[in-house]
C-alpha cells in the first residue's frame, strides 16, 4: 500500500469522525450560540476530511471517490483514533474532546505546513488556523467548566478520569508512517506527544485541574480495532450510501 | 446578555447586528464571532454587556426627536459630493 495514501486516510478519518460525532449536537446544543460554534466545528473537521480524502482519491488510480473511500469502507478499514469515536456524553466530556483533539491536530498542522509534500502542506496551513479557534474556544470552556460551579467542575473530572485513557492513541503511528518521517513528509508523532503532555500539563495548571497521573493508556488506535461505539456512527454515517449506492445532492 | 457590534471593513463604523448570550466576555466574543461572521461579514467585532446599553426608550419621545423635524437645512444636501469621496 502506498505510504503516503495510507497516511491521508488517517488524517481524514480523525476528522471524519470527530466532525460526525459532533454534528450529533447540532440543533442540542446548551444554548443557541453555543449550538452554532460547535457545528462550526463540526463543519471545520468535514472540511478538512474531505480534502485528505481527495487528495488520497487522486493518489489511487483505482477508481475510488473522495465519497467512495469515506462512506463505503468497513469498521476494521476507518485508521481514526479511538479518541474520535468516543460518545459525547455531556457537554463536559464534548468540550474536553474537542480541547485535546485541538491541541493534538494544532501540532500535527504545524508540523505538516513544513511538510515536503506540497499539497499536504498546503491543506495544513488552511487548516491549522481553524483547529487555533478550536483551541481558543474550548479552552475557554475547559476554564470555565472548572472554576464554574461544583457540578461543571465534577463533570469535567469525571470526563477526564473516564477517556484520558485514550489520548496517547491520537499519537499512534500508521503502516508506512515511519517512512514518511524518514522523507520530511511526516512528523514524528513520538516528539509530537512529548510537546502534547507539557502544553496540556501548562493549560491544566492555567484552568486549575489536576493532571491526570494515569500511566494505563490504551493503545490499539489506528490498527483496525475499534470501540464498541464505532459500529453505530458508521451505521449512521454509511446509511444513505448503502441504500441509494452513488447518491448526490 | 451581550450586543453585538461587526464593523464590515476597516475603517468603517461598527454597526449593531444583534445580541448573543454568553458567559463571560470573552465567550462573547466567541459566540458573537460563530453568530455572526461565519459568512465573512466581519473585520472587527466588539460585544458590549446589553446592560450598559442607555436607552430613549421611554423619555418624553416628542420633545426628543420632533424639534428636528423642520430643520431641512441641518441635512448637507446642497452640496455636491466629489466623485472620490466614498462611503457617504
Amino acid at each position: 500500500m502506498n505510504p503516503l495514501y495510507n497516511y491521508l486516510l488517517k488524517l481524514a478519518d480523525d476528522s471524519f469522525i470527530m466532525g460526525q460525532r459532533l454534528a450529533e449536537w447540532c440543533g442540542e446544543g446548551p444554548y443557541l450560540e453555543e449550538d452554532i460554534a460547535l457545528t462550526n466545528i463540526a463543519l471545520d473537521e468535514l472540511g478538512q476530511a474531505n480534502n485528505f480524502y481527495q487528495y488520497a482519491s487522486r493518489l489511487n488510480d483505482d477508481g475510488k471517490s473522495e465519497d467512495d473511500i469515506a462512506f463505503l469502507r468497513y469498521e476494521h478499514e476507518y485508521i481514526n483514533a479511538h479518541w474520535t469515536e468516543l460518545p459525547n456524553e455531556d457537554y463536559a466530556q464534548t468540550i474536553l474532546k474537542v480541547y485535546v483533539f485541538s491541541v493534538y491536530q494544532k501540532l500535527m498542522y504545524e508540523a505538516l505546513s513544513t511538510s515536503v509534500d506540497e499539497e499536504l502542506s498546503a491543506i495544513a496551513q488552511k487548516s491549522l488556523k481553524e483547529v487555533r479557534y478550536h483551541y481558543t474556544h474550548t479552552s475557554s470552556w475547559m476554564k470555565i467548566f472548572a472554576q464554574g460551579t461544583e457540578e461543571s467542575r465534577e463533570r469535567l473530572t469525571n470526563a477526564i478520569e473516564n477517556i484520558w485513557e485514550y489520548t496517547k492513541g491520537l499519537f499512534a503511528h500508521v503502516e508506512g508512517e515511519e517512512d514518511l518521517i524518514a522523507l520530511n513528509i511526516a512528523p514524528n508523532t513520538d516528539e509530537l506527544y512529548q510537546q502534547f503532555i507539557s502544553i496540556t500539563q501548562k493549560d491544566f495548571q492555567d484552568f486549575g485541574l489536576e493532571y491526570p497521573e494515569n500511566p494505563f493508556m490504551q493503545l490499539k488506535s489506528r490498527t483496525g480495532y475499534h470501540t464498541e461505539y464505532f459500529g453505530f456512527i458508521l451505521c449512521e454515517l454509511q446509511y444513505l450510501q448503502r441504500a441509494y449506492p452513488g447518491c448526490t445532492w | 446578555m451581550w450586543e453585538v457590534f461587526i464593523q464590515t471593513k476597516p475603517g468603517l463604523s461598527h454597526k449593531h447586528a444583534g445580541t448573543v448570550q454568553a458567559p463571560t466576555a470573552e465567550m462573547a466574543l466567541q459566540n458573537a464571532r460563530d453568530v455572526y461572521t461565519r459568512r465573512k461579514e466581519g473585520t472587527c467585532v466588539w460585544v458590549v454587556p446589553s446592560k450598559y446599553i442607555v436607552s430613549s426608550e421611554g423619555v418624553d419621545q416628542e420633545a426628543f426627536f420632533d424639534p428636528a423635524d423642520d430643520k431641512l437645512y441641518r441635512h448637507p444636501t446642497f452640496y455636491e459630493i466629489p466623485n472620490d469621496v466614498k462611503n457617504m
